[in-house]
């Protein structure tokens, strides 16, 4: 290797260690100050004098975060699961049958991709009042199933399309039902698939904030992010109790992606890929 | 199906025409739940917003038709133009800016293996998962008068230098698009450098040979191979900052003045503050039709050109 090319190759890791450096550093700052001891004047990057967890059970109990945390879970709970049923079938079906149009279904599926939640949580907000689904875990459960389903059934379709056509043909010459064929053929084998998609979908869902901000207006029963953003308009001062709740709301998926983190990155960056 | 159990293939062929059209009808009953879901909650309200954005309703009281009023409003209201034009500052910072340094990146690494990848990638990704309300409210306290970027300015003496940020006339909408940066370079880079993993090595040694520098050998070796993820990384990094929303709701809430307003801050303000509902939808429309030219003109772009 000649000079030339070391150069190249140190400064490109040196661009990434600054970069990463920089992706690192915002992460330290609220860290840090989430473990001072209240009432201490915080500046941006110091080292706590003596480390303090006060400020995270201040934002579990009175600020409210556990509350916020159980529904984001239960709002994904709801979501995770029916999406994945949905788009599996759909995608099954789409990617593995001769369905009459069934291309301009698909097509209809993927021009969705692009819908901003901006487009659609006006009317969304008037329907469902009238329905009775405003202030409702359910109302907020249908909208996100809606707004992942282009995405997912895309996914699940790309999916299905590349199992080898003989093995469904084989089991159809023997007589498997379309449903037989899904449930013992196809969806065992569709685990990774299945399980990189269920983790995107928990991301978004966990992270959803304007459909939630505008669909549920009692503020007792926000989500992580709608709660935290409530809280940001209202405690801006209380800079080591807000620290904390950032800290509570990014946990969960946090953990999920350090313990899931081939899955994700592979969903993250073929999903942008392939979308 | 259930109806022909273990009937051969070839025979199938043989099956009535209207049975077999049946048959392949039926299939649809797997799509039809989704397709239900996906009609009733995103199609629908879509549809729904085009259709209010013809009249001027406060969301209470009966609504008065206006025909194309509101979109003559949308692009003659000084604030809602700002709002796109904001919009269109911020590609600058969320998608321009990352796609820059991601493609420095995968230039400078593009002929190696890399050892250790897996840990930057690990933390390039992070921005990705987290909300972006979290984002927000993290970089709030990193932009504020004792945070981070304040006291390392200060750290190099550049305390004159010192400001809050986000509350500066002229520094608010590039501190807020910086956290788009933040947020999308990582994204850009893993994108980019995932693709040149796909360029064949030899085509390096076959450019050094020839006696092309680094900079002649990014522009024909490196940079072609890379448009399939070049289109992805524009499509993703501009709808994030037509789209913004979250970011910007907590970090300036469009302040100062009108100076971060973001049509979707203005969307939301305008149908649930101001009962402009009709007006919040034209802007929606607008701002929804913005997004599919550009992914439209995107895409095919990278068309043409394979």
């Amino acid at each position: 290797m000649n000079s030339a090319t070391r150069t190249e190759r140190w400064s490109g890791y040196a661009l990434l260690t600054v970069m990463a450096a920089a992706v690192i550093m915002p992460f330290l700052s609220v860290f840090l100050a989430s473990v001072q001891p209240a009432g201490t004047p915080v500046v941006g990057l110091a080292w706590p004098e003596q480390w303090s967890w006060d400020n995270y059970r201040q934002a579990w109990t009175v600020a409210g975060f556990s509350d916020l945390i159980r529904a984001s879970f239960v709002i994904a709970a709801g979501v995770v699961p029916a999406t994945l049923v949905l788009a599996a079938s759909a995608g099954y079906a789409l990617g593995t049958m001769k369905l009459p149009g069934g291309n301009a279904v698909a097509a209809f599926f993927v021009a969705g991709l692009t819908i901003p939640v901006e487009l659609i949580v006006v009317p969304l907000y008037y329907d469902l009042r009238g329905v009775g689904l405003t202030n409702s875990y359910l109302g907020v459960i249908l909208a996100e199933i809606a707004l992942f389903m282009p995405f997912s059934v895309f996914w699940m379709r790309t999916h299905f399309r590349s199992t080898p056509p003989s093995l469904v043909e084989a089991a159809r010459v023997d007589g498997a039902s379309s449903a037989t064929i899904l449930l013992r053929i196809l969806l065992p084998l569709a685990r990774p698939s299945l399980m990189t998609l269920g983790l995107l979908v928990f991301m978004w869902s966990w992270n959803q904030f304007l459909l939630v901000l505008v669909l549920i207006q009692d503020t007792t029963m926000h989500t992580a992010p709608a709660g935290l953003g409530f809280f940001v308009g209202q405690n801006s001062t209380d800079i080591p109790t807000l620290a904390a709740g950032t800290i509570i709301v990014m946990l969960p998926i946090l953990t999920l992606f350090a313990v899931f983190q081939r899955s994700f990155i592979a969903g993250l960056l073929q999903g942008a890929t392939k979308g | 199906m259930s109806s022909t159990p273990s009937r051969p293939a070839a025979d199938r062929r043989t099956a009535s025409r209207p049975a077999r059209r049946r048959g392949r009808w039926r299939g649809y009953l797997y799509v039809l739940p989704a397709l239900a879901v996906y009609l009733a909650f995103a199609v629908l309200p879509a549809l729904h917003t085009a259709y209010l954005s013809l009249f001027e309703w406060d969301g209470v009281t009966l609504g008065r038709w206006v025909g194309l009023d509101n979109y003559r409003e949308v692009f003659g209201d000084a604030v809602l133009r700002r709002s796109v034009l904001n919009a269109l500052t911020l590609v600058v910072f969320f998608s321009f800016l990352p796609i820059l340094l991601g493609l420095v990146t995968a230039g400078l690494l593009a002929r190696y293996r890399r050892p250790g990848m897996a840990a930057y990638r690990f933390l390039f990704m992070l921005p990705q998962v987290v909300p972006l309300v979290a984002v927000g409210v993290t970089w709030r306290w990193l932009y504020g008068d004792d945070g981070l970027v304040n006291q390392a300015l200060r750290t190099v003496g550049l305390d004159g230098v010192t400001r809050a940020w986000l509350g500066d006339f002229d520094a608010a909408l590039i501190a807020v698009g910086l956290v788009g940066t933040w947020v999308l370079s990582g994204l850009c880079m893993m994108l980019f450098l995932s693709g040149v993993q796909k360029v064949d090595p030899s085509l390096y040694e076959a450019a050094r040979l020839d006696g092309a520098g680094p900079v002649r050998e990014f522009v024909s070796v490196t940079l072609p191979h890379l448009r399939g993820e070049l289109a992805v990384a524009m499509t993703v990094t501009m709808v994030a900052a037509l789209a913004s929303f979250d970011i910007v709701y907590v970090t300036t809430n469009g302040g100062p003045g009108e100076q971060t307003t973001v049509p979707g801050l203005l969307v939301y303000r305008l149908a649930f503050s101001d009962g402009k509902v009709g007006l919040a939808s034209a802007l929606a429309v607008v701002l929804a039709c913005l997004i599919l030219v550009l992914v439209f003109v995107v895409n095919r772009l990278s068309r043409s050109e394979e």
